[in-house]
């Protein structure tokens, strides 16, 4: 409700952008004391080179900065705030000891060109976490370098493409199952591979016959996501990767639903020559709100020499960076990875140990399954099997009410959860995919599916209710046509849209 | 008792009734898809579990130390307010997904929205992206883009650059169907040598790719490398490592820069040995299709409320697929968040200060060592908080020298450049007081001397 200019929001405040607030000489810096000559720049720097000032920049104490990022801060939905389904992207709980650990001044302070016998704990940490890793995969050898899952598909299949060169081969083509994460797909092409899709069968896996069909000496790889994103294992993948070798092609595993699987099975020992892991997922590291992810590759030991530089060598009790590998694709990154998020991982694995993690990997799957028993009666389940780490429903049973995937989605932000992942994967028409994670309890769970009966309810005698939701937001539904009809990507000063916030 | 228990909330109650309304005996049955010989049948090897405590005690022990630093070369010793710290830790943003779900992502898209803002502002470009891995793989991103956008396959790239970064490029662009060619710098004032880039210089070049401040710490001089690749219908490419230096120098836009691709970490993000960082990537509005990232857009909600959304999902993997423009998914959120915390505490006067007084300490630096023996300021071109000195001596010997009295003296450049054996880039920032330059100086000349 309006009252004059002044809106009682309660404690959802409309707050202004950063350069609609503060004032002229208003500050929220201090600077070390001047102990040298103050140069000004057009004594050493030609004046054409200079700029006046930044243009647009905005002045705010420091006051104002806290109050803007914290409120800012309370209009987002964290895993710390609640129940956070979100299927493929493993939002499970984030230690906050690892947060107090990756802050330590002797990691944060580190510069990346320091002398090596300086940072032998730090070399010390990840050549560990490259085990265990390793370990944990079956595979033979781990670089940390890729930042993002996306980054270690991109490293995984130029490695291919330089392992194929060192054969003598080129090869153009990759096979990616329709169940794929989108980034399998783009990869294939960035990396200048033509991408042949695998239709899925009724089980919602890929089956032996299908790649036999399709495989040939013009495939360089095949990309599986196991399990894949119906949260189904796929089954064959043994019988799959021996097809696919047999034709000189390899095998590569998008690893982004390890969290199943830890303890439980070694994809090494399916015959996967490598895998990408989101450390971000699988290993509980935070997801930042978009990052930064840590996608480490694990590799058997024929694709080894093709590992991007540097690689960390232990010799004796010395760790150290060795660059001096022919045969490696080259480097990826500027430094060594994500440093700072590949330490919560490593902390993660001790915390936990082989039991724990072998716990998690059983209550995710535990969890998910107990999800889609519950739930199934009130949604459809299109793969109605025992699924891993999450299930996937679809809209189908509310569309007669004109209810669709994405009105259930936006009433579950009412009543308090994050949505699952919607129409994704694009095999399953109106996709509702759901990952708990072992961290949900079993009373947040029913609480969860309780909410998910009643909506199916609501979706009954009172469907335009969900059509208008989410009502008890900062905004309700946006606009998405008009911001990619109009992009407005900054803030101009002018604001055709609408009206400076009152709060001015 | 068992310490990992602490993140697993489930007791045997509720897992035998959990397993009683699936209709499953046992956890083995949850398995049983997978076939048996598929499965593991002994435990992992691997250390732990570890308590908090232990934990903590074995963590503290693999731990580093910066001490006195005159290191740089693309990572960079600021000073960071506590501020960020704190309003990063708060888990309403650092628990949060990529936001997919606008309606309780609000504050995850507007901080983006701001970002984006700034860094078009900081660069003089139109379209910021919402951030990529870093400095080098954003500058790979550009290339690739400039290909896409003039159909060309071949880029020139100044030696200049910074040397990871390059070889970051290489990694990235395929040697069968596109061409690197390097162009060499002045040996008298360590910039990009521009009649060498007039040579090779064509219809069939892409882009041209300058970084400023160089890796030298030299300020180019943009505007003849921009005439130049736009009278052949290339696109320009400005990269940058040390972005404190855009509180003082002219934006690449202002020089008609087409992308900028550049590492934001010295906004408020710790060194951390090489990671995460900030990759910047802006253009111009005209090129907004083709660009890679995610990008946050201004729209207005059902009630015609200012909102933020993601947008231009066209150009991205998880709508677009194999016909994406790139196949980044997760970013460096957090970091961009950190950045813009940053900018928004110095803001327009501060970060031209901050960037004042690294310049004042560098020239401070060059001249206290310039009039010492055996010490040469290798390049005649203005530099801002980095510059290459040449010492009579082995640097090996006087960096670990340096070492043994508590400094990291500076970064020996043979490496990268073998024509350069005597060289050192040395970064002071406002983190070195004077006496600890003084010490450096005086230091470096006994070893010399």
């Amino acid at each position: 409700m309006i009252i004059g200019k002044i809106k009682d929001n309660g404690l959802i405040q409309d707050e202004p952008l950063i350069f609609e607030q503060g004032g002229e000489g208003r500050r929220g810096y201090s600077l070390p004391q001047w102990d040298v000559e103050e140069v000004e720049a057009q004594q050493t720097i030609p004046p054409h080179l200079l700029k006046e000032e930044l243009e647009g920049f905005p002045q705010m104490s420091e006051v104002d900065v806290v109050r803007h990022f914290t409120r800012l801060s309370q209009w987002n939905f964290g895993v710390d705030s609640g129940f956070y389904p979100l299927g493929s992207c493993t939002m499970k709980y984030n230690p906050k000891l690892n947060e107090e650990i990756a802050r330590m001044k002797g990691f944060t302070s580190i510069h990346p060109y320091q002398p090596e016998e300086s940072v032998q704990g730090i070399l010390k940490l990840m050549y560990e976490l490259q085990s265990f890793l390793a370990e944990i995969t079956g595979m033979d050898q781990v670089t940390l370098q890729p930042a993002a899952g996306a980054h270690g598909e991109l490293t995984g299949l130029m490695m291919i493409r330089a392992a194929l060169k060192a054969r003598g081969q080129k090869r153009r083509k990759v096979l990616v199952p329709d169940t794929a994460h989108g980034t399998n797909c783009s990869t294939s092409t960035v990396t200048s591979f033509q991408m042949i899709e695998i239709k899925s069968n009724e089980k919602g896996i890929i089956s032996p016959d299908q790649v036999a069909r399709l495989m040939d000496e013009d495939i360089a790889a095949i990309m599986v996501t196991n399990p894949n994103t119906l949260g189904l294992f796929e089954e064959h993948l043994a019988e799959i990767a021996q097809i696919v070798h047999q034709k000189g092609g390899f095998v590569y595993c998008d690893g982004a639903n390890l969290n199943a699987l830890m303890g439980i099975v070694k994809l090494g020992s399916l015959g996967v020559d490598m895998v990408h892991l989101n450390l971000h997922k699988t290993f509980s590291t935070p997801h930042g709100g978009g990052g930064p992810g840590s996608g480490p590759l694990a590799v058997k030991k024929e694709l080894a020499p093709f590992l991007p530089i540097p690689i960390i060598v232990k010799e004796g009790e010395t760790y150290r960076f060795s660059e001096n590998h022919p045969l490696s694709i080259g480097k990826i990154k500027a430094f060594y990875g994500n440093f700072g998020v590949t330490l919560k991982a490593y902390a993660y694995i001790l915390s936990m140990g082989a039991e724990g993690l072998k716990r998690a990997s059983e209550m995710a799957v535990l969890n998910a399954n107990y999800l889609m028993n519950r739930l199934k009666q009130y949604y459809y389940l299109p793969y109605d099997r025992p699924c891993m780490h999450e299930c996937v429903f679809t809209d189908r049973y509310q569309e007669k009410h004109h209810v669709t995937t994405l009105d259930i989605a936006k009433r579950l932000i009412d009543y308090g959860f994050h949505p699952p992942t919607i129409y994704f994967p694009l095999v399953v028409k109106g996709a509702l995919m759901m990952e708990p994670t072992e961290t949900e309890s079993k009373e947040g769970l029913n609480r969860f599916i309780e909410t998910m009966i009643h909506i199916a309810k609501e979706a009954q005698e009172n469907p335009d209710f969900l059509r208008q939701a989410p009502q008890r937001v900062k905004v309700r539904r946006l606009d998405e046509v008009l911001a990619a009809r109009k992009p407005k990507l900054r803030w101009t000063g002018k604001n055709p849209n609408n009206q400076i916030p009152s709060s001015q | 008792m068992k310490s990992y228990l602490r993140y697993l909330p489930h007791t045997e109650e509720d897992i035998q009734e959990m397993l009683k309304a699936i209709g499953l005996g046992s956890i083995e049955d949850l398995f049983k898809n997978i076939p048996q010989d598929h499965r593991l049948s002994k435990p992992l090897d691997l250390p732990g579990p570890l308590s908090e405590p232990d934990l903590l005690a074995h963590m503290e022990g693999l731990q580093g130390s910066l001490g006195s630093s005159f290191l740089g070369g693309g990572a960079y010793h600021h000073f960071i307010p506590a501020v960020i710290q704190h309003l990063t830790s708060r888990s309403e943003f650092y628990t949060a997904y990529t936001p997919y779900q606008p309606e309780i992502s609000q504050g995850t898209l507007q901080a983006i929205f701001e970002y984006q803002t700034l860094m078009c502002q900081l660069t003089g470009m139109e379209v910021s992206n919402a951030s990529m891995y870093d400095g080098a793989t954003s500058l790979a991103e550009a290339i690739l883009m400039a290909h896409r956008i003039t159909g060309r396959k071949k880029v020139l790239l100044s030696q200049t650059i910074h040397p990871e970064y390059r070889k970051v490029v290489e990694t990235y662009i395929d040697p069968e169907e596109q061409e690197i060619v390097l162009i060499p710098y002045l040996k008298t004032d360590g910039r990009t040598d521009e009649s060498a880039l007039i040579q090779s210089l064509d219809h069939q070049v892409s882009a041209i790719v300058v970084q400023n401040p160089n890796f030298f710490g030299v300020v180019e001089d943009l505007q003849p490398f921009s005439e130049k690749i736009h009278q052949v219908g290339g696109m320009f490419i400005v990269g940058f490592s040390e972005a404190i230096a855009y509180g003082i120098l002219r934006p690449p836009g202002a020089f008609g820069a087409d992308i900028v691709a550049g590492e934001g970490q010295s906004f408020g993000i710790p060194l951390s040995f090489g990671g995460p960082y900030l990759g910047i990537f802006t253009t111009r509005e005209k090129f907004i299709r083709n660009m890679p990232g995610r990008l946050v857009g201004e729209t207005v909600d059902l009630e015609g409320k200012r909102g933020f959304v993601l947008t231009l999902a066209t150009r991205e993997q998880h709508i677009r697929r194999e016909k994406a423009t790139s196949n980044i998914c997760t970013n460096e959120g957090l970091c961009a968040l950190m950045a813009t915390i940053y900018l928004s505490l110095l803001g327009k006067k501060g970060l031209k200060e901050l960037a004042l007084m690294n310049l004042s300490k560098a020239e401070y630096a060059k001249k206290i060592i310039s009039r010492m023996n055996g010490c040469n300021i290798t390049f005649s071109a203005p530099t801002f908080n980095e510059f290459v000195l040449e010492i009579d001596g082995d640097p090996g010997k006087i960096l670990e020298r340096l070492k043994t009295e508590g400094i990291l003296g500076g970064l020996a450049l043979s490496k990268f450049y073998p024509e350069m054996k005597q060289h050192l880039l040395i970064t002071v920032t406002e983190m070195n007081t004077r006496q600890e330059i003084e010490r450096w100086a005086d230091v470096l000349a006994k070893s010399i001397g």
